[in-house]
């Protein structure tokens, strides 16, 4: 085990390096030549006729780009990643989640916690489960990695919110009981592949 | 001196083509691990006997199948490490104990650092050929920390191993399972060993030995740490937390003087809570066995009065320093780390106060005494050394199950793994270590007697030629010989003349008669051993068995030899031992950094006026234990070095965030000082053999062939002098009556290993099953100089009318209460 770590007593002063972000016009010539250029520039009207197009298509063919959101909305593909669920078991209705810990783990962004305990019934128990949605980048890794298809992407991705970390508990995203009915399976990210069985050998079990 | 040198023979030997170097009698798979070299193993422990449970380490020597945990190495031997039988044979194994092995590894505690993941991965197991019906195991709990479940256990048996050759207690053991038989085909279908070990697994789970559902034991949790699968988990730990989410932080063990290594494992407590808490400490357990105060005494942080955590309080951190001013006294304990204990010996220097601790006071005095009489500036050996080298230990003036842990498991690993031979002198009769082996003499002797045991050892195993004329003397003047008579039987075969009937003839018949005859012979009785509780009779010819073949000889010596009235005699004797037998010493330093705190501060006798105290009584308390009047780090919350029994400065992590003052702040205002606690570490004492290395240089961490190579080893200077002068013994000291002994419960230490939530042993007087019986449920031991009121323990391992009163709560002063010795008269009344 490396002690580096422990040696650092300095925290907060490690060293920063800054990206190139280009060259920044010198005085005013070199101001006034850059204006110069991007005035003269044809670029301004093919913008200005893109709009017009499309205002004239809209206005008069009825060919609409645009869906009247939030009245409409379009159908989403399962494949899309948006705030998680957590899925129960069908039969019994019990947390699919058994608290591996292995989407704790593979979070990139470090944004999912768990607390586990030893219940009544010897098992283990996720006694809490949070989500920092601040920092969630939607990866999708944690639905991959889950070993029973218990936390999955829903299609809500409708989470905007006036703080800039909104948090998710576990009652949050699992499946209301009364609607398990309704608990649709989920074919995106990490789902078992169509072909599944095929590859699977059995375990030679002498009962 | 006698120090045992050998000289280890190195003999080379190929591996897979490759040459390497190893130490002659060494077993293949210590050789190779030495060397970097891998080759599976499961159930194998380094310090202890090989078990041949798995059979994975199965390698090809000159040509042949042998398992490399039990065969040894030798000159020009060529190794192969995999060939295609050997591969199959693994394949099998493995394949072996993944019949039946639950497959919710997600749920398992053991994920991520489980040996069976980690071999089914490495050797590539993909598919099943065998099975059987399995057998339904219950989950049990065997103590208030262990918890064993047998659906995981792949019967490695290294619980059991480590428990009786490290640990000693052999409190668990391989009991039936009552599984289906194999089926015949396998044991032609499958590869041999595979089988055999298949067949052995099949028939056994491990339950207590005792025979009842309960271990009774030192809960040192160390079967815990040596499970290769999820089976054994502290009951505490279990489904708490995934292995890989803890952060593992190198420490030391903070509450004996053992020094073990451990690593503290660190969380954030939970989703609400992100503070991080030490979730379990885990070692490195090839290397080295952890007490159950090393285990399982890791939540004693200070989080303040108010448990919410320390923050930097100016106005207790200004009366701290008017206390200071005003104090005359530091009174402290052994629970603080080398540079706390030179910053106080700074400010000894500087502002002139005292530095009172009676609990180190006495051991300095021990080995001021030692020092002066053998010309050592410390005694000569330690645990590992023990381990290594002695077939035979002595162990004098310390309760082993309860002192010194690592001398205890020392004892043992002797008997166990080195044919050794042991004995053990002390006034309370412990059925374990009796139990330690075959060749283990106990001893009971009355207390007082410690120098009688020391004259006894000189008898026994000193070079006669050395040993000064009048010392020789008074140890002949109590042998006594005595010409007894004796009647023995003799067989004789007489002839008789017989008249035989039928041919009337007589006729020769010989005749087999059982007569009695007497014999003289003489008998040398000696007094000492008789003294001592032993049968002189008989012990001649047990200690005669004792000695054969025994080369490298130990002494332990403990806590009572400090805090005996007698105790610069009993250190000369001891410096004596060491010239004059071919034996080496080792002390036990009583509890935490006794040996550092020894070696670095001048302490005085006796506390007077004002008194700062540093987790100690005082009239203005520093305490980590968050009920002082200004707090302190607690061990786990510093960084620092600590001395431990076996001569080395260790270094210890902080393992938790601390944010209020320390000591250093303290020393900074009063008399100045460098600006972080560590930066002492460079300054600590050359003289008394520290060395100026500073803290971030220190290594820690042990090498592959188990060398030890944390921090680093004191500096041991040697003059030559004369051999001691040392009195005869005075029987004057022997105590008589109701005797009560200072001595602590297995497990607990001071205030901090009681404060973890882990540590259930109780403060109570622990008798003997007969005696606490005699005492009924509640007591009130009267002193000479006040008295205190005690629930009754029985500790079924103890014998015997001494009583034991524990010293760990602080508050209680126990210290004060028995004075200057261990052992006091006191009378015990029913409450």
């Amino acid at each position: 085990m490396s002690l580096e770590h422990f040696k650092n007593r300095n925290i907060g002063t490690q060293h920063y390096t800054t990206i190139d972000v280009g060259h920044t016009p010198v005085g005013a010539m070199q101001t006034f030549t850059q204006v110069a250029k991007r005035t003269v520039k044809g670029e301004l009207f093919v913008g200005l006729w893109v709009t017009l197009r499309e205002m004239i298509n809209a206005l008069f063919k009825g060919d609409m780009a645009t869906v009247k959101y939030p009245f409409e909305k379009l159908p989403i593909s399962p494949r899309y990643r948006a705030i998680h669920d957590m899925l129960r078991l069908l039969e019994s209705g019990s947390y699919r989640c058994i608290g591996c810990g292995l989407c704790e783990k593979i979070c990139i962004s470090n944004c999912i916690s768990m607390d586990t305990r030893y219940d009544e019934n010897q098992r283990k128990e996720v006694s809490e489960y949070t989500i920092n949605f601040g920092r969630c980048i939607f990866c999708g890794y944690c639905a991959e990695v889950c070993p029973e298809l218990a936390i999955v992407h829903g299609p809500r991705y409708e989470n905007a919110s006036e703080q800039r970390a909104g948090f998710s508990l576990f009652e949050d995203m699992l499946t209301p009981i009364d609607k398990l009915n309704l608990q649709q399976e989920y074919d995106g990210f990490g789902a078992i592949s169509p072909n599944a069985d095929d590859n699977i050998k059995k375990t030679p079990l002498a009962y | 001196m006698s120090e045992v040198q050998t000289v280890e023979n190195m003999v080379t030997i190929s591996i897979d083509g490759a040459q390497y170097q190893a130490k002659e009698g060494e077993y293949i798979l210590n050789a190779a691990r030495a060397n970097d070299v891998f080759i599976p193993a499961i159930c194998y422990l380094t310090r202890c006997s090989p078990t041949l449970a798995c059979r994975i380490c199965l390698v090809e020597a000159d040509g042949k199948q042998v398992y490399s945990c039990n065969a040894k190495v030798k000159e020009g031997m060529e190794v192969t490490t995999s060939t295609p039988t050997i591969l199959e044979e693994r394949r099998a194994i493995m394949e072996v104990y993944d019949v039946n092995h639950p497959l919710q590894c997600g749920v398992c505690d053991k994920s991520g650092e489980c040996e069976l993941q980690n071999y089914t991965l490495e050797i590539g197991v993909d598919s099943q050929s065998y099975m059987i019906p399995d057998t339904k195991r219950e989950t049990t709990n065997w103590s208030s920390v262990l918890h064993y479940d047998p659906g995981l256990c792949i019967v490695c048996e290294r619980c059991t191993t480590v428990c009786k050759d490290m640990i000693g207690d052999a409190a668990i053991t391989t009991a039936k399972r009552g599984g289906a038989d194999l089926d015949k085909g396998y044991k032609e279908s499958m590869p041999k060993d595979a089988y055999a070990m298949w067949n052995k697994l099949q028939k056994s789970v491990i339950a207590p030995s005792n025979g009842t559902e309960f271990t009774n034991c030192s809960d040192c949790g160390e079967c815990l740490a040596v499970c290769p699968v999820g089976a054994l988990v502290s009951r505490d730990f279990v489904y708490k937390s995934n292995a890989w989410e803890l952060k593992r932080i190198p420490a030391v063990a903070a509450h004996s003087s053992d020094g073990a290594q451990i690593y503290y494992e660190v969380k954030h407590g939970s989703i609400e809570d992100r503070t991080e808490k030490i979730y379990r400490v885990t070692n490195e357990w090839n290397f080295v066995s952890l007490d159950g105060s090393a285990r399982f005494a890791y939540d004693f942080e200070n989080r303040g009065a108010d448990n919410t955590g320390v923050k930097k309080d100016s106005t207790a951190f200004a009366a701290a320093l008017e206390a200071f001013k005003k104090a005359e006294t530091i009174r402290f304990n052994a629970m603080i780390t080398n540079e706390e204990a030179l910053m106080l010996q700074t400010l000894k220097e500087k502002m002139g106060l005292k530095l009172y601790n009676p609990e180190v006071r006495a051991f300095q005095k021990f080995l001021g005494y030692y020092i002066a009489a053998s010309g050592s500036s410390l005694y000569s050996t330690d645990t590992d050394a023990i381990m290594k080298k002695s077939d035979f230990v002595i162990a004098v003036g310390t309760a082993l199950r309860h002192d010194s842990p690592a001398l205890k498991y020392a004892f043992n690993n002797v008997q166990k793994l080195n044919k050794g031979a042991g004995l053990y002198f002390h006034p309370i009769a412990d059925t374990l270590i009796a139990g330690f082996g075959k060749s283990v003499e106990t001893f009971t002797h009355k207390a007082g007697l410690e120098e009688a045991v020391l004259y006894l050892i000189l008898d026994l195993f000193a070079d006669k030629e050395k040993l000064p004329t009048e010392v020789k003397a008074y140890i002949d003047s109590f042998k006594t010989t005595e010409t007894q008579t004796i009647t023995e039987k003799v067989e004789k075969t007489i002839k008789e003349m017989v008249l035989n009937e039928e041919t009337g003839e007589e006729e020769e018949v010989s005749k087999k008669v059982k007569e009695d005859v007497q014999k003289e012979i003489i008998v040398t009785t000696n007094g000492l051993v008789d003294l001592l509780g032993g049968d002189s009779s008989k012990f001649d010819d047990v200690f005669a068995k004792m000695m054969s073949k025994k080369e490298a000889f130990s002494l332990m010596v403990g806590e009572d030899f400090y805090f005996h009235p007698k105790a610069e005699n009993l250190a000369k004797l001891v410096a004596l031992i060491e010239a004059t037998c071919n034996m080496d010493v080792v002390m036990t330093p009583p509890k935490s950094n006794a040996l550092g705190v020894a070696l670095i501060c001048d302490l005085d006798d006796t506390a007077t006026g004002y008194t700062v105290g540093y987790n100690e009584n005082g009239d203005f308390r520093l305490s980590a234990l968050g009920d002082g009047d200004l707090d302190m780090p607690a061990m786990n919350q510093q960084e620092g070095t600590l001395t431990s029994m076996s001569k080395r400065v260790l270094p210890t992590n902080a393992a938790l965030e601390y944010e209020g003052y320390e000591l250093n702040d303290i020393v900074k205002a009063l008399v100045g000082a460098p600006e972080h606690t560590i930066d002492w570490t460079q300054m600590l004492p050359v003289s008394k053999g520290f060395k100026a290395l500073a803290f971030d240089t220190l290594p820690n961490a042990f090498t592959n062939d188990g060398r030890d190579n944390r921090g680093y080893v004191l500096d041991v200077t040697r003059q030559e002098v004369q051999l001691p002068a040392v009195e005869p013994f005075d029987q004057s000291v022997v105590l008589e009556g109701e005797i009560a002994y200072r001595c602590n419960p297995a497990r607990q230490f001071n205030d901090f290993t009681d404060k973890s939530h882990e540590i259930f042993e109780t403060f109570s007087l622990y008798a003997s099953p007969a005696k606490a019986e005699s005492l009924g449920e509640k007591v009130e031991v009267v002193f000479e100089n006040g008295s205190i009121v005690l629930d009754v323990v029985s500790d079924a391992k103890m014998e015997g009318d001494i009583v034991k009163v524990p010293d760990f709560k602080a508050a209680k002063d126990v210290y004060g209460l028995f004075g200057a010795s261990r052992y006091q008269t006191v009378t015990i009344r029913k409450v």
